[in-house]
């Protein structure tokens, strides 16, 4: 059996513009849900990690259950619990879309909130205690000084934690959303060429997450502390 | 609901196949990821290269694409005797042990990389310096000792790997999750099966961050440990 180049030549539209990009009759799109699950998720994660380092027992514990229950089951399972119950519970069906964005927020931000939580802590106390002599608000503290620096310190893992994100977003196509995997699905069961499908799509994912990782480590070196001062 | 037949067959079976899939892509991954993490750090180029190309190709792609790589695809170009090998055996369960395997291996390479490069290079240079070979270096002396020291960041690579056998089920292994659909279906009650299924997991995977704190207290190197975690970030 030889490589197939030309099946992928004339699916190639169709996998990038819908599966990639989310144009077309379907909706969907893995981009299309990656980038908004990566800003909500990380928003939604602050709030977590924040609220995780509070010293008030009733924010501080729902939030470690909240974290630890999240990261002790598959992202899977959370997508099937909205899938199944989000209908039950407002009486109409919820496209596809919306319940992989919400089932992806709600799982990355336990993710990244642990992130933040440790990206926090790797400040200086001294940093707080100074900011706090000086006048400043808890809001004013961490908005504009001890934030600023742990991101700093925690975009590798960060970074790491929306490749890991944008890859599960495949995911999304168990419960039917035309991303790029249900759009190779789609082709190669009409195509039958899963070999070719697959590994172009492969390429595709690996062509992003590459440059990301690439781009983070681009981003250590020209955020690292050492140089901005 | 949960307690009528057949219902505790499937999720006992369940169970018993999650945790086959992931002892067996555990020993597959744990064997990569020793290899080419070591082969990442080893003094010479072409090595490295081919390790690093596979680790960056591997992981970068989503388990699930690879899952349906190995399950639809590769068996075509597979030589007929490794096809009719993996279908004699179960092509759903052995696909998947191939893609989480494969996938895990490269991310457990990641994890012994940065432990072998936490260890200082004194060792390597003392190891050749009292006649041995580069390779017995690293047989005896660093991958030991990087063994030890990355037993934390290990064992939550573990725990990800069993998470994600869950994904076996889109190439039809009636692993865990899958067995937890199959209640949903049969029975319509979707809150009680994934509630079932979502505490089994829970006290499987606490169940062996439990066992794994032990066994970091036990194997610890007195005085190490900081370094690696500072390695870590």
């Amino acid at each position: 059996m030889s490589f197939d180049w030309a099946v992928i030549i004339t699916n190639a539209k169709f996998l990038l513009l819908q599966g990639l990009i989310g144009i077309g009759a379907y909706g969907g799109g893995t981009l299309r849900l990656a980038i908004p699950a990566i800003l909500l998720g990380f928003c939604v994660g602050i709030i977590l990690g924040l609220a995780r380092l509070a010293s008030r027992p009733w924010i501080h514990y729902p939030a470690v259950v909240y974290i630890e229950v999240i990261r002790g089951i598959p992202l899977v399972m959370v997508i099937f619990w909205f899938w199944f119950l989000v209908p039950v519970m407002i009486g109409r069906p919820v496209p596809e879309y919306w319940v992989a964005l919400t089932a992806f927020v709600i799982f990355e931000a336990a993710y990244i909130g642990e992130i933040i939580r440790a990206g926090i802590q790797s400040v200086p106390k001294g940093q707080k205690d100074a900011a706090t002599a000086s006048g400043l608000t808890y809001s004013q503290t961490m908005g504009s000084i001890i934030l600023p620096q742990a991101i700093r310190n925690m975009i590798p893992s960060l970074v790491t934690q929306f490749i890991v994100l944008f890859k599960d977003t495949s995911l999304a196509s168990i419960i039917g959303m035309m991303d790029l995997t249900k759009a190779a699905q789609t082709v190669s069961e009409r195509e039958i060429r899963p070999f070719e499908m697959y590994l172009f799509i492969a390429v595709v994912y690996w062509a992003f997450t590459y440059s990301m990782s690439r781009f983070s480590r681009w981003l250590e070196v020209h955020m690292s502390p050492e140089r901005s001062t | 609901m949960l307690w009528t037949a057949p219902h505790p067959a499937w999720l006992i079976d369940g169970i018993l196949i999650t945790l086959r899939l992931a002892a067996l892509s555990w020993i597959f991954a744990v064997l990569l990821g020793i290899f080419f993490g070591a082969l990442r750090t080893v003094p010479f180029r072409p090595l490295r290269a081919i390790a690093t190309a596979y680790v960056e190709f591997f992981r970068n792609v989503p388990l699930l694409v690879w899952l349906f790589f190995w399950y639809f695809g590769a068996p075509e170009v597979f030589p007929e005797f490794l096809r009719q090998w993996f279908i004699r055996h179960g092509i759903e369960i052995w696909s998947a042990i191939a893609a989480i395997s494969v996938y895990h291996g490269a991310r457990f390479a990641e994890v012994i990389r940065s432990g072998i490069q936490s260890i200082p290079k004194t060792q390597l240079e003392a190891g050749i310096a009292s006649g041995l070979s580069v390779g017995q270096t690293y047989r005896l002396i660093i991958i030991p000792i990087a063994l030890r020291l990355i037993v934390p960041p290990a064992t939550n690579e573990s725990l990800n790997l069993l998470k994600n056998t869950s994904l076996a089920m889109t190439i039809g292994v009636a692993e865990l999750t899958f067995a937890t659909r199959q209640i949903e279906t049969y029975t319509a009650k979707a809150i009680e099966a994934f509630t079932a299924g979502t505490l089994i997991y829970l006290v499987l995977c606490l169940g062996i961050s439990v066992i794994m704190n032990q066994v970091e207290r036990k194997f610890a190197i007195p005085g190490l440990i900081a370094r690696a975690e500072r390695a870590e970030h």
